[in-house]
């Protein structure tokens, strides 16, 4: 009887225990540096409403959280002295769902810049106006709340959605083709 | 009529796609090859159907057809012809358009190919290519239809490709213009070559597929498919490599690189690419590691679709993914059921790939590798823990918790460390067995030349140590490759007695792959040696400035000279600032940094000044002005240190790969033929 050796492998030499050992090392070591990196640099991302709370609650000082939002248009003010940004956001739904109930994000981000009730906080960053920061952009930014209870943003990350796809365009005509 | 063109060519390919595979499991299942050469037709006739449908696409682009949505989302009357055209991948539904053509040019030139000798393996990779294409053409026509059109009834304004009922057809005067930041140069071509990278990596893996349900053992696959994913490497590279470029150039925060979700998507696959492609140097020589390639070929062809998921669903908050899309649930199921599938075919087959070979030596090159492999699978699983922890958090606490570039930092610089040192020793290894020996003698002048990269720094200042063992790693990187390459010359030349120039071509010739891999190393080397100036040493400051003030920063000072404002024919509002440079004193010319307001968007997109030198760059934003340019203006100002080599790297990198992929003369090609079988 002789089959194919492709179909039954020779047994397989066993490995060396310096080889078992040292890929135990390697993947034990990355492993190591991946857990305690994202302890030390988690951080949770909230909603205004969120922020709010839990700062008055003292829950989140010195921590570094991300916190999204719509932006205020009339608020933002840029001090050519001090060279700092400021400006206000607006509660906006985190659950996609939520934004999807308003009519999507565009409309979600426009009834939460109109909307007097909703909750705000003020921003303040140092350095250059971002390109998209302007009124019902959507802003994700990364900071810390001050014991003022102004948020203190490190980075910004804005988004807006009215700009691109799916909005109609303003002149519509009948005319033919 | 053009769109009514292209869509019916989508829809055709969609069936010649369904035929196709129909045809090619029931020519395998009852062993009739005319059926399966039926499907191989097939799949030649898709692309130059799919090219009429990407034709019409273009032309309703160009003409300005404001009735069809897309054209109407991403172009407008006032932009360039060259840009209404790129505009083709500028939204959602032009790029998977795009994306299912190239894909259908691959699927082309496969079935062009000769395939006497791989008769077995023709019916599945068939299957699985145009099953990928068949995902991507549904997605087009069922989801997101490049040709839908505006429609008012009643209830408003809807978009629909056929007419709705009580509904008539509108033209819209003009469009509302390509996003801005798409409209730079480098944003024109990265998308295609990120693409080309994706697309081109299906086809070794449908080699794979192919492979494990025959249950074939050999290497003829790797063999057949090294060529493509090479060029598909090299794509993705180009692609990341571009990307970067662009963020550096018209993003304006200074830097290259966020990690930033889709940024981390597009990483993905390179990485676990990379691990492929050195897995399969040991499959190929040693015979050894066999369900490595299989497995980490799977995983990119997972992490592409993973990876255009992401950037297409809006799941994650990302400076790319722009809208929310109804895709998102379909590319989920798509994607469980390709893992499922592959999943079930590996464990079935898994008793044969196993090899009866284990590595012996630790000094061995097939060591060195996997460990190497392991070390970019370390990456990639940090990139995609980094990447879908917001989500795993939200499900296990209903709190998102997310992490920042810092965590990808800390985790990274380590194992490029690793991967550095490796890249270093590597070229030195030999198959099967090394002694320590045998290492130490060939490494320690290279060592020894290698401490002026601790040396030199030192006696400049510099007393941070991971600075100075990056600097040093880099230093030992190029040494051993420079003497080692060195050294093979002088063998050549003592043994037969030859010139230099002679001796070098031949070397290089005999053995092509080794050396492009050698200058593969070198650019990364180099690339890394930018990484580490703006990663360790940039500095930054802002000021506001009246005319004639000036801001200084390292040896560098800049004034401001002047600010013009004005329209450009394009629809945009410019701001340019004048700022002269000097360093130490000496004048060195003027830098123009701008804000171009585009006034269809409605956004500002801020371009800097940048001078650029092998030493450091000197990168000016501006930020803010006064209406009355003598009021003065805001300034960033950045010093990047050695970022030049960044590029210089990247390009060296790319020529390494363009060689690799070179056929090397007729031995080179008698090689490729003859498989072990």
């Amino acid at each position: 009887m002789t089959e194919p050796q492709d179909f039954t492998p020779a047994p397989r030499k066993r490995r060396p225990p310096k080889f078992i050992l040292g890929g135990i090392l390697l993947v034990g070591g990355i492993l190591f540096l991946i857990i305690t990196s994202l302890n030390a640099s988690a951080q949770y991302f909230l909603t205004v409403d969120e922020v709010v709370a839990r700062s008055r609650a003292g829950e989140l000082e010195g921590r570094n959280i991300r916190v999204s939002g719509a932006v205020v248009g009339d608020s933002i003010h840029y001090d050519i002295d001090s060279l700092e940004l400021s400006f206000t956001i607006a509660h906006l739904p985190a659950d996609n769902q939520l934004v999807a109930q308003e009519g999507g994000l565009a409309q979600a981000l426009y009834k939460a810049v109109n909307d007097p009730a909703r909750t705000r906080l003020d921003v303040v960053y140092n350095g250059p106006v971002p390109d998209l920061l302007q009124n019902e952009s959507q802003a994700i930014l990364t900071g810390r709340v001050l014991s003022s209870g102004v948020f203190e943003a490190d980075e910004i990350l804005l988004k807006c959605p009215t700009k691109y796809e799916g909005s109609v365009p303003d002149q519509v005509g009948q005319e033919g083709e | 009529m053009a769109a009514e063109i292209g869509f019916g060519a989508l829809f055709i390919s969609l069936i010649f796609a369904i035929y196709g595979i129909g045809a090619a499991i029931y020519g395998e299942r009852t062993h009739r090859k005319d059926w399966v050469k039926s499907a191989q037709q097939a799949m030649r006739l898709i692309f130059p159907v799919l090219t009429i449908s990407i034709g019409s696409l273009l032309y309703l682009l160009a003409n300005g057809h404001f009735e069809v949505v897309y054209v109407a989302d991403v172009t407008s009357r006032s932009m360039p012809l060259y840009l209404k055209l790129t505009a083709l991948w500028g939204g959602q539904a032009g790029s998977l358009l795009f994306w299912s053509w190239l894909l259908a040019g691959f699927i082309f030139a496969v079935a062009l190919r000769k395939w006497d000798r791989d008769q077995d393996l023709l019916p599945w990779v068939i299957v699985v290519n145009l099953a990928t294409l068949i995902f991507f053409l549904i997605l087009n026509i069922f989801y997101e239809n490049p040709f839908a059109r505006y429609w008012q009834d009643a209830s408003g304004i809807i978009s629909s490709f056929g007419q709705p009922p009580g509904a008539l057809p509108i033209y819209p005067r003009d469009g509302g213009g390509l996003n801005p930041y798409l409209r730079h140069p480098g944003m024109i071509i990265h998308p295609p070559m990120q693409y080309l990278g994706f697309v081109g990596f299906i086809v070794p893996f449908s080699y794979a597929i192919a492979t494990l349900i025959t249950r074939r053992t050999d290497d003829r696959w790797i063999q057949i498919t090294r060529g493509w994913t090479l060029w598909a490497w090299l794509f993705l590279s180009l692609g990341l490599i571009l990307g970067a470029r662009w963020a550096y150039d018209v993003l304006g925060w200074g830097g290259y690189w966020g990690w930033d979700p889709v940024e981390n998507s597009a990483l993905m696959p390179w990485l676990s690419g990379t691990a492929y492609l050195h897995a399969v140097l040991i499959h190929e020589k040693r015979s050894m590691f066999k369900e490595w390639s299989m497995v980490l070929i799977v995983i990119t062809y997972l992490l592409i679709i993973f990876g255009t998921f992401i950037t297409r669903s809006g799941l994650l908050s990302s400076v790319h993914s722009f809208a929310e899309s109804k895709i998102g649930p379909i590319f989920l199921g798509f994607l469980i059921l390709t893992l499922l599938g592959t999943v079930l075919l590996l464990n079935s087959r898994w008793k044969i790939l196993r090899s009866p070979h284990v590595v012996q030596n630790l000094f061995s090159r097939e060591a060195l590798i996997i460990i190497s492999v392991v070390l970019f699978l370390g990456l990639l699983v940090t990139v995609f823990w980094g990447v879908i922890f917001p989500m795993i958090s939200e499900l296990a606490t209903g709190q998102k918790v997310t992490v920042g570039p810092p965590f990808y930092e800390r985790v990274a610089a380590p194992i490029f460390g690793g991967l550095l040192t490796l890249m270093a020793i590597c070229p030195l290894a030999v198959w099967s067995y090394v002694s320590f020996k045998h290492l130490g003698k060939l490494l320690w002048k290279p060592f020894l030349v290698s401490l002026l990269g601790i040396v030199l720094p030192l006696i400049g200042g510099l007393t941070r140590w991971p600075a100075l063992i990056a600097f040093w790693l880099v230093a030992f990187g190029l040494a051993v490759n420079i003497f080692e390459f060195i050294r093979r010359i002088r063998i050549r030349r003592r043994t037969e007695g030859e010139g230099w120039w002679s001796s070098f071509s031949k070397v290089f010739r005999r053995n092509q792959r080794s050396y492009s891999a050698m200058i593969i190393h070198v650019g990364v080397v180099l690339m890394a040696l930018g990484v580490i100036g703006i990663e360790f040493f940039q500095t930054e400051t802002q000021g506001t400035l009246a005319e004639g003030q000036a801001l200084r920063l390292s040896s560098y000072t800049m004034t401001y000279e002047d600010l013009d404002i004005f329209d450009t024919r394009d629809a945009r509002n410019v701001a340019r600032a004048v700022v002269s440079v000097k360093k130490d004193g000496q004048k060195l010319g003027e830098l123009y940094p701008r804000k171009d307001f585009y006034y269809e968007s409605g956004i500002p997109v801020t371009i800097p000044g940048v001078r650029s030198t092998l030493l450091d760059d000197f990168y000016v934003i501006l930020v803010d002005w006064k209406e009355i340019s003598s009021e003065g203006a805001t300034f960033k100002i950045y010093h990047n240190p050695l970022v030049k080599w960044l590029w210089i790297g990247a390009w060296v990198f790319v020529v390494g790969v363009v060689m690799a992929t070179w056929p090397s003369g007729k031995k080179g090609l008698k090689a490729l033929n003859v498989g072990k079988l």
